[in-house]
């Protein structure tokens, strides 16, 4: 008997779990159900095109965007200075990436608590040190802020792996060839951490543009992201073709930006002039 | 001696940015009172009322079984499907590896959809078997992915060898390289066990009928408005997976050491 044939039980559960429901929601969104039966349609896609959804597509992409640069300039700091305290450093590592394995809705909820306007510990704080309260919750900015914090430890752990393989002897051949520290950080650091920088992004930006957690709990509602919009039509409004619809567009999306950033990369090594 | 004060500084900025919201939370599950803001005496009547109500008890109850069954299935098959693939061409091991990889890839939210979409065109009522096969499904590529690294440093003519001994395959495998890949089968099913665990869209989507997990009733309260026993249950969550994570560490970190193991 072959060794590979031991696969089978997973190669089944794979077609049948993993390929076919993804399938699914093509079908759902390329079809349409009337008098006449199920036939081929466009209408669910051209729905989306709308411009109310389009704007959610926008916020998404927007709020998601800016999360992303700012655990990007949080967590880079912190990633090098890590690397820098050698072991001690990576002891100190689990501790800013502990929070990424705690529940996700108990992090989200812990802010909630935090930033009620009227009740929350942070408002009562500032009240007492007389300084002026923060009314955030409902808004962007709350969504933003629950992006960076849920998301801030999937962005330090790829840099900080990038960061620790690179070769402490390249540094020192950019010391003996007369550069400063400055100068080593722009063309040797940060060239050579830049696969971890993008796994990064890909791992803060793909989870924050889908949510719907987020904007549900620190935006009261009161803000539609595209995340919000899929749910409501699988488990509001029942119009499952068009949610179908309005994924296929996100991943697509999500898909170019990736393939466009994934590229950006491959120049910006080609031209940094490393050598 | 001064940018040293300004990393440690950051440092400690960063971790009170990442801490003080969970430290709240679970001092304010002790608090007498009802406010999240003034401390009104220790109790212990939240996880009282957490004990005693019939919602967070059920949904405890269902997140565990889950949480159990889908590991140790997603463990089983897991382990036999990296053995398998394993051995297999490079160009068949390719695409299957990247179809494993999908699920892991996906957004949640399409993983969860396209599931509650199968299942429905299947005609299996959403509860507690679809969460079950939802879990499973998701857990699998973990396990693979903590085996299939250790079975190339694997030295592939012990397994011969057994054979030319006189092993059927199955007795080779049984007794040859499961014995060797065991830590990893075990930090596999540790890993597929909290993130089931830790759930919540997937499960979000594909359930129904009363079947929650701890996550989607956390949420369900929320949106109610808070509570002081999501508190207890947030704190009750939040050390039980702080304990398997520092297990997974220690073992990952044991193996690591001892045979080079890969870091997940």
């Amino acid at each position: 008997m072959n060794r590979k044939w031991l696969a089978t039980p997973y190669l089944i559960w794979m077609v049948v779990f993993i390929v076919v429901p993804l399938v699914m929601i093509f079908y759902y969104a390329f079809t349409v159900k009337d008098a006449n039966g199920t036939r081929f349609a466009l209408d669910h896609l051209m729905k989306s095109f709308d411009s109310k959804y389009m704007v959610a597509l926008g916020k998404s992409f927007l709020y998601a965007f800016i999360a992303t640069v700012i655990c990007l300039i949080l967590a880079y700091p912190l990633a090098l200075i890590l690397v820098k305290r050698n072991k001690g450093g990576a002891a100190m590592l689990f501790i800013f990436i502990l929070p990424m394995w705690m529940n996700f809705l108990l992090r989200t909820y812990a802010w909630l608590s935090l930033l009620e306007t009227n009740n929350g510990l942070l408002n009562t704080v500032l009240r007492a040190l007389h300084l002026p309260v923060l009314d955030i919750i409902g808004t962007p900015k709350a969504i933003v802020l629950g992006m960076v914090y849920n998301f801030l430890p999937f962005m330090v752990l790829p840099i900080y792996n990038a960061l620790a393989k690179i070769d402490n002897s390249i540094m020192e051949a950019a010391y003996d060839l007369g550069a400063n520290d400055f100068k080593r950080l722009l063309k040797v650091t940060i060239p050579l951490s830049m696969p971890g920088v993008m796994s990064g992004i890909t791992m803060v930006f793909m989870p924050a543009v889908t949510s719907f957690v987020i904007p549900n709990l620190l935006g009261s509602g009161k803000v539609n992201l595209i995340g919000n919009i899929i749910e409501q039509q699988f488990l509001l409004t029942y119009d499952w073709g068009f949610g179908a619809a309005l994924s296929i567009i996100l991943m697509i999306i999500i898909l170019i930006s990736m393939a466009i950033m994934q590229r950006s990369d491959e120049d910006m090594e080609g031209g940094a002039g490393l050598w | 001696m001064v940018k040293k004060g300004i990393e440690r500084l950051y440092l400690g900025l960063i971790m009170l940015f990442l801490y003080a919201p969970i430290l709240t939370l679970i001092v304010f599950s002790f608090n007498d009172s009802k406010s999240r803001a003034k401390w009104g005496g220790f109790t212990l009547k939240w996880y009282k009322n957490m004990l005693n109500d019939p919602m967070i008890s059920k949904s405890l109850y269902y997140t565990l079984l889950i949480a159990l069954l889908a590991s140790v299935i997603a463990t089983i098959i897991g382990t036999l499907a990296a053995i398998g693939i394993h051995v297999m061409k490079k160009k068949t091991k390719s695409v299957i590896l990247n179809v494993t990889y999908l699920p892991v890839l996906n957004a949640d939210i399409v993983t969860g959809i396209a599931f509650m979409l199968f299942f429905v065109a299947i005609g299996l009522k959403l509860g507690f078997t679809s969460m079950l096969i939802a879990h499973i499904t998701f857990n699998i590529p973990y396990v693979i992915l903590s085996i299939l690294p250790k079975l190339s440093s694997l030295n592939k003519y012990t397994y011969e060898a057994a054979l030319d001994l006189g092993a059927y395959p199955m007795q080779a495998i049984w007794k040859v390289i499961i014995p060797e890949i065991m830590p990893n089968i075990i930090t596999g099913f540790l890993l597929a066990f909290t993130l089931s665990l830790d759930d919540f869209v997937i499960s979000y989507f594909t359930t129904g009928g009363g079947v929650t997990n701890l996550s989607i009733t956390i949420y369900t309260m929320t949106r109610r408005g808070i509570k002081p026993e999501i508190n207890a249950v947030s704190t009750v969550l939040f050390l039980s997976i702080l304990i398997l994570l520092l297990i997974i560490n220690k073992r990952t970190d044991r193996n690591t050491k001892k045979l080079g193991g890969i870091n997940i």
